[in-house]
C-alpha cells in the first residue's frame, strides 16, 4: 500500500473539558472518497477540522501526519463549508481573491477561475454579486473555489444540507467529477443515499467515536456493530 | 438683533447669494476635516482590523485606552496639540500652528480613536462563523480584515462618514490650534462662534444652516448605502 496521504494516529480532541473525539487513528489513501455519517455532535466535523489541521492546539494527544507539502501553485486541503463564506464580490472575484490567498502565481489566476467556473457550469454568472446566486448556486461556487486552488484533500460538511434534491444532484455530479481528477475527498452527511452514492468507504461516528470504517458494499450490506446499525435504522436514542 | 425670522431671511439671502466669504469659510471647512478622515483612514482602519484578528499581549490594555479615546474631548485635543506645535514644544521646528495643517493634525488625533473602534468593532462581527473559513482558505490577519472589510466595505463607508460628521462639526480642537485667522484658519464652526458673539447672527446662522446640510448630506448618503445592502439581502440568495 503506497504512502498515505494523511495518517491521524491515536488522535484525541478536546473543547475545554469536554471531549469531541475519542482516540482514533485513520489513514486517507489519495483518491480515495470517503464519507462520514453519525448523528448530530457524533464528531464529523470534528474530524474533518481534524483532518485540515485546524486544531493542532485542541489535540490532546496523538499526531496528525500529512504526506510531503503540495507544489506552488497547489495547496494540502481546502474545506467546503455548510454555508459557506462568500465575499459580497463578484463570482469571479471569489474566485481570484481564493487563487490569491492560495498563493497561486497571478499569470495562473485567470485561466484557473476560468476553468473552475466552467466545471461548476456558472462562468455565465461570473460578473454577478455571489450573494445574487441561488443556495445551490453559491455551494456549486464554493466547490469550485476549493477545486480551483487544486487541493490533494478535498473536505466537505454537509455541503448538500440545505439543497433541494435537483441542487443536491449538481453538486454530486460535481464532486465525482473532482474525484474522478484524482483528488482525495472526505464528505460528511446525514444522507444514507448519497453516501451509497459517493462513497467508496464509509466511516460512521458516534459521540466522538469512530464505531465503523468500512467500504461502502460492506457498509449497507454486511452487518453492523451495534451503534452504526442504529444510526442505519434511524434508532438513534 | 432683529427677529428669528429677519436673521434667517438674511442667512438665506447670503447662501443663495453664494457669499464669496462664507464659500471660502466652507471649502475649507470641507478641506480640512476631508483631509482628517482621509489621514485617520489611513492609520485607524488597518489599525483597527488587525485589533480584530491578532492575538497579542496587552491587547486587552490597548482596547481599553482605544475607547477611553473615543471620549476624548475636542479642547483637550486641541490643547495637546497647541503644545506639541507652539515654538517651544517639541513639534515647534516645524512652524505650522496656526495653519490649516495644524487643523488636520488635531481633527485626525480626534477622530483617529474612532475609526480604529468602529473597525475593529466592524471586522469583530463579520468575524463570527466567517474567520474560519478564510483562514482555511490560507488568510493570514491582515488579509483577514482587509477581505471582512472589503465584504462589509458599505459599513465601513458608514465608519468614515461618522468620523467625517464628528470632524466638520466640532469646534474646540480648531479654534486652539488654528486661531481662527479670517481667511486662513477660519472654518464653520469657529465662525458660528465668533459671529455670534460678534452679533453678526445672519452669517452665523448661514454657516450653521450649511453645516446641517453638510450632516444632512452625509446621512443621506448613509442611508443609501444602507438601503443598497438591505436591497442586496432582500433580493439576494434566492431559494
Amino acid at each position: 500500500m503506497s504512502a498515505p496521504l494523511i495518517e491521524l494516529h491515536d488522535c484525541a480532541v478536546h473543547f475545554g473539558a469536554t471531549p469531541a473525539l475519542a482516540p482514533l487513528s485513520l489513514r486517507l489513501q489519495r483518491g480515495e472518497c470517503v464519507v462520514l455519517v453519525g448523528a448530530n455532535g457524533s464528531g464529523k466535523t470534528t474530524l474533518l477540522r481534524l483532518l485540515h489541521g485546524q486544531l493542532a492546539s485542541r489535540l490532546t494527544q496523538g499526531r496528525r501526519r500529512a504526506a510531503p507539502g503540495p507544489m506552488r501553485g497547489e495547496v494540502a486541503q481546502a474545506m467546503v463549508y455548510q454555508r459557506p463564506f462568500l465575499l459580497r464580490v463578484s463570482v469571479w472575484r471569489n474566485l481570484m481573491l481564493a487563487l490569491w490567498l492560495a498563493g497561486v502565481p497571478r499569470a495562473q489566476r485567470d485561466a484557473r477561475s476560468r476553468e473552475a467556473l466552467q466545471r461548476a457550469g456558472l462562468l455565465a454568472q461570473r460578473g454577478q454579486d455571489a450573494h445574487a446566486l441561488s443556495v445551490g448556486q453559491q455551494q456549486r461556487l464554493a466547490l469550485a473555489r476549493a477545486w480551483a486552488v487544486r487541493p490533494q484533500l478535498l473536505l466537505l460538511d454537509e455541503p448538500t444540507a440545505n439543497l433541494d434534491p435537483a441542487a443536491t444532484r449538481e453538486v454530486e455530479v460535481l464532486l465525482r467529477d473532482f474525484a474522478a481528477d484524482g483528488v482525495t475527498v472526505v464528505l460528511s452527511t446525514h444522507n444514507l443515499g448519497q453516501a451509497r452514492r459517493l462513497a467508496q468507504r464509509v466511516l460512521c461516528l458516534d459521540a466522538g467515536q469512530v464505531v465503523a470504517d468500512l467500504l461502502v458494499q460492506r457498509f449497507f450490506d454486511g452487518p453492523l456493530p451495534a451503534a452504526a446499525a442504529r444510526f442505519v435504522q434511524g434508532e438513534l436514542p | 438683533m432683529g427677529s428669528f425670522g429677519d436673521v434667517l431671511a438674511s442667512a438665506l439671502q447670503l447662501l443663495a447669494g453664494a457669499d464669496a466669504r462664507l464659500l471660502g469659510i466652507v471649502a475649507l471647512s470641507l478641506a480640512v476635516s476631508g483631509a482628517a478622515c482621509a489621514a485617520a483612514a489611513l492609520i485607524g482602519i488597518p489599525a483597527g482590523g488587525l485589533l480584530a484578528t491578532v492575538r497579542f499581549r496587552g491587547r486587552r490594555g490597548v482596547l481599553l485606552l482605544l475607547h477611553t479615546l473615543l471620549a476624548l474631548p475636542s479642547v483637550v485635543v486641541g490643547l495637546s496639540v497647541y503644545l506639541l506645535l507652539s515654538r517651544a514644544g517639541p513639534l515647534g521646528a516645524w512652524g505650522i500652528l496656526f495653519t490649516p495643517g495644524a487643523m488636520v493634525i488635531a481633527q485626525t488625533l480626534l477622530v483617529l480613536p474612532l475609526v480604529a473602534a468602529l473597525t475593529r468593532q466592524l471586522v469583530a462581527d463579520a468575524m463570527h462563523g466567517n474567520a474560519e473559513q478564510l483562514r482555511s482558505m490560507g488568510a493570514s490577519p491582515l488579509q483577514l480584515a482587509a477581505l471582512l472589510l472589503l465584504h462589509e466595505r458599505a459599513a465601513l463607508a458608514t465608519v468614515l462618514l461618522t468620523a467625517f460628521g464628528r470632524a466638520v462639526s466640532e469646534v474646540g480642537a480648531v479654534m486652539i490650534v488654528g486661531g481662527n485667522i479670517d481667511g486662513v484658519t477660519r472654518v464653520m464652526t469657529t465662525t458660528i462662534a465668533l459671529e455670534t458673539s460678534k452679533g453678526d447672527l445672519p452669517l452665523a446662522l448661514g454657516l450653521g444652516l450649511v453645516l446641517l446640510g453638510v450632516v444632512a448630506c452625509i446621512n443621506l448618503v448613509i442611508a443609501l448605502l444602507r438601503g443598497g445592502a438591505r436591497r442586496r439581502l432582500a433580493f439576494g440568495p434566492a431559494a
